[in-house]
């Protein structure tokens, strides 16, 4: 992006009207949280959470905490440990499901059976299954983005336009070339949406499978993001709470940021519609 | 569009395929479905695609004429009957049979250029030969500007151009055009006829065009076959030797081409009605839009 697009994005309304959404949210929350010390009533709900000014003084003190940054590492790891694995076996998985008849017959029902369990219903299995804690907490990452992602394949390329597929034969093409300069690429919306939702889905079993699984090694900064949250609820600090969630918040956006950015890369038709 | 018939008034040969081609339909029926439900589409329908002709079927819409283009091209198969290619009989698609769809078939994901190269880059011969002749297909359909846009960049008229330049590139023996313009307002529409007509007398290959709209039947056809309704037969052909290359006003000032009209509204008002005894909703249409022209 260069100079003149930045300026022109940060002067826009959409970007005004952002900030002054934000702005009212904050300063709403701020006088909901510290109503009952200023005026001794508490406001329900909103009274109970810490208000952001505590938050940012607690984010201010953890900046310079390595095992603060340790914990974003470990749960970035995970979840782009378990997306790209799911990507590298589900995208295959789905594009070979939808072009070859047998293989479809073969593995979609027992694929159907598994897909509506929970990814998170098998981590008690997974801790069973899988030596260390580690790999068990990647596995039910996997599992989170690998279905959403076959299922999404499967759809886009079952759904092709038959027209595509026969102009390409009548033009001579060989069953090869149809696959890659036509299966591939009337496949690729569908798979960039796919890996959109499967890594919104990544970063929430993560959490979850974090604070299920414990601090790990290094004195608890081994355990993620989750685990940070979980830790700061146990010991009571509720700023360091809602800190955890909004790092998570900005995590994932920053996740979906870069899918849509490949995404819009790898798909530029799209965009001229 | 007259400047342009000067220009480029002298055939191109590498576009002319090397043979002459015709195509035989010989007592072909398709049925689709069985028991209770079986739906005959086709029935004892014969007819030929002449050589290096255009030849233009017509007929009321709904009434088969898709799943013939579907059988010639040999994606689907006849339930009964024989459809030949110069003898031999066809058994599936081929680079020698190029359809072009009612819809858009232009792959979105691809640029102009890239789509009308998709056809001798699959075969492997995108080398000199095949670049020079798109750049030359471009500018004849009028889409140099457009080369390097997406489709979805392109207008409906661009599109269907675009398309006819990836067919013709291939060199087809045969070219199958199932209502190409269809959806087009009557101002593009006239505009693809001028293209396509110019285009044909290029090459004067082998055509097959599909269609429900008469003028556009009689000022693109050399020969033209009026179809029955389901199950589909060939009725009657008339041929059509108005000299070529026609001005669109031809079709309105022309005596020959009026006298022409009006057998074929004729025999295609008789069509209607026999189906609109028999409760066809398309037919009833026609009937309507027929009304609507006599007056």
């Amino acid at each position: 992006m260069n100079i003149t697009k930045l300026k022109d994005k940060v002067f826009s309304r959409a970007f005004f009207r952002g900030v002054i959404a934000i702005s009212i949210f904050l300063i709403i929350w701020e006088v909901g949280a510290r109503f009952e010390s200023w005026y001794g009533y508490r406001v329900p709900w909103i009274g109970l959470i810490p208000a952001p000014s505590a938050v940012f003084e607690s984010w201010g003190g953890l900046i310079g905490d390595p095992s603060y940054w340790m914990s974003w590492q470990m749960s970035f790891m995970r979840v782009l440990g378990g997306f790209f694995a799911a990507m590298i076996l589900g995208i295959p998985f789905g594009l070979f499901m939808a072009v070859n008849r047998t293989f479809h017959d073969t593995a979609f029902p027992t694929f159907e059976i598994l897909r509506p369990i929970p990814p998170l219903a098998w981590v008690p299995a997974s801790i069973i299954f899988w030596p260390t804690a580690e790999l068990s907490i990647a596995f039910v990452t996997f599992l989170g983005a690998f279905y959403t992602i076959v299922i999404n394949v499967l759809g886009g390329a079952k759904s092709i336009n038959k027209q595509y597929l026969q102009a390409a034969q009548s033009m001579g093409a060989s069953q090869w070339d149809i696959f890659r300069r036509v299966v591939l690429p009337a496949t690729l919306p569908s798979i960039v949406v796919g890996s959109a939702v499967g890594m919104g889905i990544t970063w929430e079993v993560v959490v979850a499978a974090e604070m299920i699984s414990g601090g790990g090694g290094s004195g608890g900064a081994g355990g993620g993001l989750g685990f940070f949250i979980w830790n700061s609820y146990v010991g009571g600090s509720y700023e360091q709470i809602v800190v955890g969630m909004i790092s998570i918040g900005i995590a994932g956006y920053f996740s979906s940021e870069m899918l849509r950015n490949l995404g819009g890369f790898l798909t530029p038709w799209l965009k001229t519609r | 569009m007259s400047t342009m018939n000067q220009e480029t008034a002298k055939p191109k040969d590498e576009l002319r395929s090397q043979n002459s081609s015709e195509i035989v339909v010989n007592n072909v029926s398709k049925v689709y479905g069985g028991g209770p439900f079986a739906k005959e589409v086709i029935k004892d329908c014969s007819f030929t695609i002449e050589s290096n002709k255009l030849t233009v079927m017509i007929g009321p819409s709904g009434c088969g004429k898709s799943t013939l283009i579907q059988l010639i091209a040999g994606f689907e198969t006849p339930t009964s009957g024989e459809i030949t290619m110069n003898g031999k009989p066809i058994t599936g698609p081929g680079k020698d049979r190029l359809v072009l769809f009612q819809e858009s078939a232009l792959f979105p994901w691809m640029t102009t250029y890239d789509n009308i190269m998709y056809g001798p880059r699959a075969r492997g011969e995108g080398g000199k030969e095949a670049t020079e002749l798109a750049d030359f297909l471009l500018k004849k359909v009028g889409l140099e500007a457009f080369r390097d846009k997406y489709p979805a960049q392109l207008s409906g008229g661009m599109q269907r151009r675009a398309e006819l330049a990836r067919a013709m590139i291939n060199k087809p023996e045969i070219m199958i055009l199932d209502e190409p313009f269809r959806g087009l307002d009557n101002m593009s529409k006239e505009l693809m006829w001028e293209y396509y007509a110019n285009l044909y007398e290029e090459d004067r290959n082998t055509n097959f065009f599909i269609t429900t709209d008469i003028d556009e039947a009689i000022f693109l056809a050399d020969r033209l076959i009026i179809m029955t309704n389901l199950p589909t037969q060939a009725r009657h052909v008339i041929e059509i030797d108005i000299p070529r290359p026609r001005k669109i006003e031809d079709i309105f000032a022309n005596q020959r081409a009026n006298d022409i009209k009006k057998e074929v509204m004729t025999l295609l008002h008789e069509e209607a009605m026999k189906s609109f005894s028999g409760g066809s909703k398309a037919a009833a249409d026609f009937l309507e839009a027929y009304s609507k022209r006599a007056e």
